[in-house]
């Protein structure tokens, strides 16, 4: 009954709720007073570049950090107070593996729900259906030190569901992931999304979240610079084309005499130019005409990394 | 029709929670055993041999040796210096790995468990493995004529006493160590060693230079030993032995707090 109780009231409630939230490091002030909701089935993002809090938000939301202010509670309930019975239900796969490499796949499946006071025997059917997921049954009996680093992360996004957990914290999940692999795991997630499992991911990169994400924020020097979903934030911050012109080494041109009316912005990256612009064809044609010759020209659509360079003015690949 | 919900993870209480932190130190040790053995029992007995058969040989009972012969007076000595050697090696690099190279108490922490008990669990898995070796060092002691009476038992009590005297407050340092390791080679050879040699294991500290002894006074090694060798001849005090137990019991406890205080400064920042 008590149980019950419980998951009602996370189902109308936000199952993240921070107003005001930061986190200071001594005189370093990491996250600087950031208002979010994350509610029960959304995926969640934080994108933002190095050292812009991401993380130290998430740990926040994890229970393991403490808030230095403002207001923060996790499915319904106070991290401060509640720690431990809100962590028995949450997800974790951290931005660096914690693996214990000197187990087995398994064992580290095993072990680990044990921490969450679950049975050996749930746990050995619980082991063989995330080996499954997580496509290493082939290697479920091997030790996880020269496991490949997909691998090694695909264990550890297993690991984080060993709890069946109603909340899934994924920071930088995919990073220094091969693009076959970074697939293999978005596909992963999504199903886990499909589930009902609510999904916070921090993420760099800009297809992931606008693959998985149904509402983002972006975050910059431990703020939040813009929320919405994807289509939202391009729309509201960006163009519907973009036009790139590449120049040789030190032959790019100055922006100015192109600011007026060719595009509705340009941006000048250390390697290319970039036109917002409705149409990209029509202005191409306009830099050709004003004796622009580039080595090379894309048109494309625009993505959320143009929102990002738009709100923080810097390039997040750099 | 019974819907059967899925198991979803639960808080453990904090003993049980203590007891899994044990277990998953069990599981990776069923593993890797092997590598320990050698320092952990080998090395003791391989000590006992050499000091107590070899060169207690040459050394005749006296009142030094309590009237005994020299491998029997030297057993509950080495049981008490091998439990802190074993606690020294159990508390430092293990410790650090799991912070800094496994980094797997970073994962521990994720789950319901929280540093307090994960402190516990370690602890108590290092007091179990001291436990394990002193009674195999015992088996193999006995073998070799080189006990007493069923009062080593206390002894071996007394040794994992005295080995998480040293291991608590190591425990603790190696929390707060972000090195390769290096200060673990100083800390072997300034503090461990000394204690050793120093600490009444070969030879009663009576025979020490005046101002070294208030030097072993301090060591855990010297209190244990007292108090091992105190239980194995049935030779000991009421008064000095308390003395013993309380001067050891402050340190477990010094250092089981400090430990806490560490592993929760540097685990949730
Ligand atoms: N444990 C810590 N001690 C001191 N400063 C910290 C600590 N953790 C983070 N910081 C600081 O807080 C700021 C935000 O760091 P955080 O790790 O949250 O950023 P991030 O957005 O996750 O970055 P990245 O994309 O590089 O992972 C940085 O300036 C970082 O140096
Ligand atoms: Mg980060």
């Amino acid at each position: 009954m008590v149980a019950a109780t419980v998951r009602d009231v996370t189902d109308v409630c936000p199952l993240v709720k921070a107003a005001g939230l930061v986190k200071r490091f001594g005189p370093v002030e990491a996250v600087r007073g950031i208002d979010v909701e994350v509610r029960r089935g959304e995926a969640f993002g934080f994108l933002g570049p190095n050292g812009a809090g991401k993380s130290s938000t998430m740990r926040m939301i994890g229970c393991v950090s403490p808030r230095s202010g403002g207001e923060l509670t996790v499915l319904g309930m106070d991290p401060d107070t509640d720690g431990a019975r809100i962590r028995a239900r949450l997800g974790v796969v951290p931005q660096e593996d914690n693996l214990d490499t000197e187990l087995t796949v398994r064992q580290n499946l095993q072990v680990y729900g044990r921490y969450f006071g679950l049975s050996r025997a749930h746990l050995r059917a619980k082991a063989a259906e995330l080996l499954e997921f997580a496509q290493l049954t082939d290697r479920a009996d091997d030790e996880v030190d020269p496991l490949s680093g997909g691998m090694k992360r695909r264990l550890t996004i297993a690991r984080s569901l060993v709890n069946d957990p109603d909340l899934l914290l994924l920071d930088e999940p995919t990073t220094g992931l091969d693009p076959q692999a970074r697939h293999l795991l978005w596909d992963r997630l999504f199903r886990l999304k499909q589930s009902g499992v609510t999904l916070i991911i921090t993420t760099h990169y800009m297809d992931e979240a606008e693959q998985l994400c149904d509402r983002l924020v972006v975050m910059n020097e431990g703020r939040i610079a813009a929320e919405g979903s994807p289509a939202e934030l391009i729309s509201r911050y960006s163009t519907r084309e973009v036009l790139e012109l590449r120049f040789p080494p030190g032959e790019q041109p100055p922006v100015e005499p192109f600011m007026d009316g060719m595009a509705e912005r340009v941006e000048a990256l250390p390697d290319r130019l970039l036109f917002y612009t409705a149409d990209g064809e029509a202005t191409l044609a306009a830099a050709h005409g004003k004796g622009l010759r580039p080595v090379s020209t894309l048109v494309r659509r625009s993505t959320l990394e143009d929102v990002f360079l738009h709100l923080t003015g810097r390039s997040l690949v750099e | 029709m019974v819907v059967e919900l899925a198991p979803a993870g639960r808080a453990p209480s904090g003993s049980r929670a203590a007891l899994l932190v044990v277990e998953g130190l069990w599981t990776w040790y069923r593993r890797n055993w092997r590598a320990t053995v050698v320092s952990s029992v080998l090395q003791p007995v391989l000590y006992l041999l050499a000091m107590g058969l070899g060169f207690g040989s040459q050394v005749p009972p006296s009142e030094a040796t309590g009237g005994q012969p020299y491998l029997v007076y030297l057993a509950p000595g080495l049981l008490v210096a091998a439990a802190v050697q074993n606690a020294a090696f159990e508390s430092t690099y293990p410790v650090l790995s799991s912070f800094k190279w496994q980094k797997t108490y970073w994962g521990i922490i994720a789950t319901p468990i929280g540093t307090g008990e994960l402190v516990s669990g370690q602890l108590l898995w290092i007091a179990v493995r001291l436990a394990v070796s002193g009674a195999v060092y015992l088996a193999v002691a006995a073998v070799f004529g080189a006990l007493t009476g069923p009062g080593v038992l206390l002894s071996l009590l007394f040794a994992v006493l005295t080995g998480m005297a040293f291991s608590a407050p190591i425990v603790a340092y190696s929390a707060s160590v972000n090195d390769e390791g290096d200060s673990f080679s100083t800390l072997f050879r300034f503090v461990l060693l000394p204690m050793w040699l120093l600490g009444g294991t070969f030879f009663p500290i009576s025979q020490l230079p005046a101002w070294l002894r208030p030097v072993a006074w301090l060591t855990p090694i010297w209190h244990g030993t007292e108090l091992a060798r105190g239980a194995a001849f049935g030779t000991w005090l009421p008064l000095p032995s308390l003395g013993h137990v309380a001067y050891l019991a402050v340190l477990v406890t010094t250092g089981v707090l400090l430990a806490r205080w560490r592993f929760r400064r540097r685990l949730t920042r």
